[in-house]
């Protein structure tokens, strides 16, 4: 816990630095897995950010200076990964796919961790009736079906939700519902452990006020786990977009373009045996969610010194499950 | 967590069977208490939630009904009262078992529920059978093959089942075994034929096998063995992932003990230890994670009921909710919240009859 404390000299920022300084920690398997999530993320990330540059054509054209686009081509030629049936480029929308999905994470994850942070620190540290209150409604939230809740929510927003950054927001808000309760449980166990720690009582002692003690002695010390949190709900968040979309509940088709949306216009082509229009968003689906989990679950691990990989001084795949094992095996299954 | 089990007050060291029973009863009395406030705040999100839209009427009706003869309609349903009345009004319907008739097709909740419920209770069974007999046996083998090659990629397949969406699977699966090779049915429950035997049956379960197998009729039961396989596969995937983790985080765990040790020293087979000394004892957690997982289950039911158009709840909660049908909706959500609570329910009390540390 004291770790920098240790620490006999100031670390390189590289080394300071969350992902840099996990892949310097690990070998071996877990950081084939680290790098391979990195890579995934990267990709990700510089596909959302370089979108006007990378897509042929913009998401929802249908056609250019040469006429319209034909419908449902086959992958090849002019268009690389074919067309759909309403003559849109699949690897354009895959593309521009990757800036809506980047978007909605960040506002998502934005707003929950505001939300989920603020209300954690408060109902942890006041304790009381609107502690009691908090807690069961977060858990009631938790308990249910993710999908169910982000629908529900998007309908009650959605209405007249039709640009850009309305459709994003909107979306961000229904994810946020989900995920605010899983940050609020973190932060305020987090908190409540904090409360007896010496240094707050000394605070109260000395006569800081409530919002000064929370807001600079407990925040700074509650919000550790936090981008551990943030990895492994990324690939959530992104699954629960895909399943709005899917479902018709996520952004319009005309302002952006959307995976989940995409695979449920492919349905259909499924039957005639047309698998581009569906495969390919699919895989960007795919592919993103596992290079999230990958680095969050790698981060996860190293953390936990348990569960961190042995280096190969004693004798690799030796059958011995560390003493901590169990704890460790506690830890992972909780992590569900 | 080992110092409470080290030292337990003295007094109650003597009368250990009986205090113990007391303590139980008592958790599982809370514990049972706490379902009502858990459905309870869901139904009344839903219903506040719903209602920041707009009445259902205008919702469902808007755009095609001139707007006169809407507000009469919406005077009519009562809907233009105070919210909160309708509140009142809603939770004492419900108290009393009455949860209304859906909007846009007339049926009675309860009926619609039941009929649908069992649909979806059909699919939920088999894809739980799927994922057991996927993720039990390779969780076993990758704990056997822990940090080895194999070990490695059933990790990643693992990761690979949680990360694609269940309509994607099913996606993959229909292009390959229905439009590829033509093994299995594009979508549906049954065939038309079968659907109409199965509707004219005495006293149906709503489960389409079961009863297939009851009345005897084994064409019809294969036909709905072939329409089911791809569904349960593409859901079953979903929470086998989730399965083949824990069992190899548990199994990986108990073949450390030193009992297992000793088995080996006795020249237990190894295939032997894993599947039977280190594989039961981590059962206990297994099955109280493999009830939480009932809310992934049911989000997941949802989409691959609309991906195979598996007439169920999820596919109906699609349809409703794209008809904006209130009523339905909130009937179908306050199902699931009871489902949810009362699986939750009973994977505590699981838990605590088989952990005594659990209880309040």
């Amino acid at each position: 816990m004291s770790a920098t404390a240790i620490e006999p000299r100031k670390k390189s920022l590289l080394d300071r630095l969350p992902v840099s300084s996990h892949i310097r920690q690990s070998v071996g398997l877990q950081r084939t897995m680290l790098l391979i999530g990195v890579v995934l993320c990267g990709v990700f990330v510089l596909a959302a950010v370089f979108a006007p540059l990378l897509a042929p054509y913009g998401y929802s054209q249908i056609s250019d200076d040469a006429g319209s686009f034909p419908a449902q081509a086959e992958p090849g030629g002019k268009h690389l990964l074919g067309t759909t049936v309403g003559g849109y480029d699949v690897l354009s929308r895959v593309v521009w796919g990757s800036q809506t999905a980047l978007a909605v994470i960040v506002a998502a994850v934005v707003m929950s961790i505001f939300l989920g942070v603020f209300l954690g620190l408060v109902s942890g540290y006041f304790g009381g009736w609107l502690d009691r209150v908090l807690v069961v409604i977060a858990d009631a939230i938790y308990a249910f079906p993710t999908l169910l809740v982000a629908i529900v929510m998007s309908i009650a927003i959605n209405k007249g939700q039709s640009g850009f950054w309305g459709g994003i927001l909107a979306c961000g808000f229904a994810i946020t519902a989900v995920f605010v309760p899983q940050y609020f449980r973190v932060i305020r166990a987090e908190t409540i452990r904090l409360k007896a720690e010496p240094f707050v009582e000394s605070a109260q002692v000395v006569g800081a006020s409530s919002a000064r003690i929370i807001s600079r002695h407990i925040f700074s010390n509650a919000t550790r786990t936090l981008p551990l949190i943030f990895t492994l709900n990324a690939s959530e968040a992104i699954l629960t977009l895909a399943g709005l979309g899917f479902l018709g509940f996520g952004i319009e088709p005309s302002s952006a373009a959307e995976w989940g949306f995409d695979l449920n216009k492919a349905m259909s082509d499924a039957s005639s045996g047309i698998w581009w229009t569906g495969v390919f968003p699919g895989l960007a689906i795919v592919l993103t969610v596992v290079g999230l989990t990958l680095v969050g679950e790698s981060i996860n691990d190293l953390n936990d010194p348990r569960l961190r990989g042995r280096k190969a001084a004693g004798g690799k795949g030796s059958p011995d499950p560390a003493p901590g094992a169990q704890a460790a095996i506690e830890v992972e299954v909780r992590g569900f | 967590m080992a110092t409470m089990i080290d030292a337990p007050p003295p007094t109650v060291a003597p009368p250990k069977s009986k205090s113990a029973g007391g303590g139980l009863g008592k958790y599982i009395l809370i514990r049972f208490l706490l379902i009502f406030p858990t459905i309870f705040i869901l139904v009344t999100l839903v219903f506040f939630l719903m209602r920041i839209t707009g009445d259902p009427i205008t919702a469902a009706q808007g755009g095609r009904l001139p707007q006169e003869q809407i507000d009469a309609l919406v005077h009519q349903a009562g809907y233009d009262r105070n919210l909160f009345i309708q509140y009142i009004e809603y939770l004492g319907n419900i108290a009393t078992g009455n949860f209304g008739r859906t909007i846009s097709d007339g049926r009675s909740v309860a009926e619609m529920l039941v009929k649908f419920g069992a649909a979806t209770l059909e699919l939920s069974i088999n894809a739980v059978v799927v994922a057991l007999l996927v993720g039990i046996p390779l969780g076993m083998f990758a704990a056997h093959k822990r940090d080895k090659v194999s070990d490695a990629f059933l990790r990643m397949f693992a990761i690979l089942c949680y990360a694609t969406p269940v309509f994607f699977a099913g996606l993959l699966l229909k292009l390959t075994f229905s439009v590829g090779l033509g093994w299995f049915p594009v979508a549906g429950r049954a065939s038309t034929t079968t659907e109409l035997a199965m509707s004219r049956l005495a006293a149906p379960t709503g489960i389409y096998w079961l009863d297939a197998l009851r009345s005897g009729d084994l064409a019809a039961f294969s036909d709905i063995v072939h329409h089911a396989v791809l569904p349960a596969v593409a859901l079953g995937l979903l929470t086998a992932g989730v399965f083949l983790r824990l069992v190899r985080t548990n199994v990986i765990g108990t073949l450390g003990k030193d009992y297992v040790e000793a088995g080996r020293s006795r020249g237990v087979s190894e295939y032997r230890l894993v599947t039977k000394h280190a594989y039961k004892p981590a059962l206990i957690p297994i099955i109280t994670v493999m009830g939480l997982q009932i809310a992934l289950l049911l989000g997941g039911a949802v989409l691959t009921e609309t991906t195979f158009e598996w007439k169920g709840l999820g596919y109906q909660l699609a349809q409703y909710l794209t008809a904006r049908d209130f009523v339905a909706v909130q009937g179908i959500v306050m199902l699931l919240a009871v489902i949810v609570a009362i699986t939750n329910f009973a994977v505590d009390i699981a838990a605590a009859l088989i952990d005594p540390r659990v209880r309040y």
